[in-house]
């Protein structure tokens, strides 16, 4: 073979090992950076409708209920992918998700449903006005707190 | 020799005289309270500020509209672990066959109906300082709530810390009347003393211990170890606490942070009592913060 091919195969292959080795870790480390990021799109979408709330930013109907209509959407999704056993802060380097959901998973699925309701409550009156608004931001830090306080290692 | 020694026994006698004198139970004034009738709907929220409810429910209990105060939780400490007691109206397992005043000595004082101190796991230190009629409404509210008979668990502490007598002496030590925040302080900031330093009693988490488990009132408010071993209790003194008066007051209402993570750990319960007061209530706690003495704490391993 010439110089630039040899060169080129070993690169390939040196690459191809490099990402089965990484993949070998894949399906826990990405299950838990795609929740994170679900979390992640939870607080841009609640920082809207808490920033109106709190007169950060000005009422505007039209982003509020966009807002909240993703709340509801993203509290509606179908997480089971997002939860391998073996995922958790003690198992994985990263993870802040306590051993103790995935043995009280009752209790968990409780949690998701009072947010999804908080959710929906909000997406009832976003656009409404500013008041109702402000009213319904207590029930989803509530929900959000419920499962957090049980579920998630303190920092 | 003989003098020595009933030199020597004079003086244990005499000073174990003084100890006792020393560690015995302080009382209520009676006169303070004079004329007062409780209101218990006010003491509700007396109730909500005070976090009772966050100590003295069950452990799996959820948040109900009339807490069971039937006790059972513990708190680990230095010292060994702490066992909430029943404290509803049952006049068997609880403190039904209690009167106004037993009951007032106990969270005021930390003094209980037989005489014996309590422990300060219950923070009378804070509670002392709050007004007879804030006090009264809130016992009258406790007589409102549900009767349970689950009878209360006794501590798990080992000598010598289980010795009651002594924590007369802890009092002595570490008993504070009087007020953390001194100095001059507007009407808001003095609103959000009372409610931090008397009620919320904040700092029994938020301040470091000395070794007897004595707050360090000198770095009050600036965080601590948590006691259950995960994290740390966070410095909320305008050393570490960058939030604005704002951002603090719709935190203690909702528990989102300025940048909508929510609270977890103990400080979610505490929110679902805060989130009970009015907005100018918490405008006045966040507005307390700002004032304390800021006191920036040592980085710990965690960065936080």
């Amino acid at each position: 073979m010439t110089r630039l091919s040899t060169i080129t195969a070993l690169s390939l292959t040196g690459a191809l090992i490099a990402t089965l080795a990484v993949a070998q870790n894949d399906p826990i480390m990405a299950a838990v950076k795609a929740r994170q990021a679900h979390m992640d799109l939870n607080a841009f979408n609640i920082s809207v409708l808490g920033g109106m709330a709190q007169g950060a930013i000005p009422y505007d109907a039209v982003a509020a209920q966009a807002a909240a209509d993703n709340l509801v959407t993203l509290a509606a999704m179908n997480q089971m992918a997002y939860w391998p056993i073996g995922s958790d802060s003690a198992s994985v380097e990263g993870s802040r998700a306590k051993p103790e959901l995935w043995a009280q998973m009752d209790d968990v699925m409780a949690d998701a449903n009072t947010l999804h309701e908080a959710a929906m409550a909000m997406q009832a009156v976003a656009s409404g006005g500013l008041e109702g608004l402000q009213a319904a931001i207590g029930p989803l830090g509530g929900a959000c707190g419920s499962c957090h306080e049980e579920f998630r290692v303190p920092q | 020799m003989g003098s020595l020694l009933r030199g020597t026994a004079l003086l244990a006698i005499v000073g174990g005289g003084l100890a006792w004198f020393l560690t015995s139970p302080d009382s209520l004034n009676a006169a303070r309270f004079e004329g007062l009738t409780g209101d218990p709907i006010h003491g509700a929220l007396v109730f909500a500020i005070a976090g009772c409810a966050s100590c003295h429910t069950a452990p799996d209990s959820v948040p109900a509209a009339q807490p069971v105060l039937s006790g059972g939780r513990s708190f680990a400490s230095a010292f060994g672990t702490f066992i909430a007691p029943n404290i509803s109206p049952d006049p068997a397992a609880g403190i039904g066959g209690w009167t106004d005043g037993d009951i007032l000595t106990a969270v005021m004082r930390g003094v209980d109906p037989d005489g014996a101190h309590i422990f300060p796991a219950l923070p009378f230190d804070a509670y002392g300082r709050a007004t007879p009629q804030d006090m009264l409404d809130l016992v009258s509210y406790l007589r409102t709530l549900p009767a349970d008979a689950t009878p209360s668990q006794p501590h798990q502490i080992g000598f010598p810390f289980n010795i009651r007598r002594a924590v007369g002496g802890w009092k002595l030590l570490f008993r504070r009347d009087g007020w953390t925040l001194q100095g001059d302080l507007t009407d808001q900031q003095g609103r959000g003393r009372y409610l931090v330093e008397a009620l919320a009693h904040c700092g029994e988490c938020h301040t470091p211990r000395n070794i007897l488990g004595g707050l360090r009132r000198d770095q009050w408010l600036s965080g601590a170890p948590n006691p259950s071993g995960e994290g740390r209790i966070p410095n909320i003194t305008p050393g570490a606490l960058q939030w604005s008066e704002g951002q603090i007051a719709a935190y203690l209402k909702s528990g989102f942070t300025p940048d909508f993570d929510t609270a977890g750990g103990e400080m979610a319960e505490v929110i679902r009592n805060t989130a009970r007061l009015t907005d100018a209530d918490r405008a006045a706690i966040a507005s307390y913060l700002k004032a304390v003495p800021a006191v920036v704490s040592a980085p710990t391993a965690s960065g936080g």
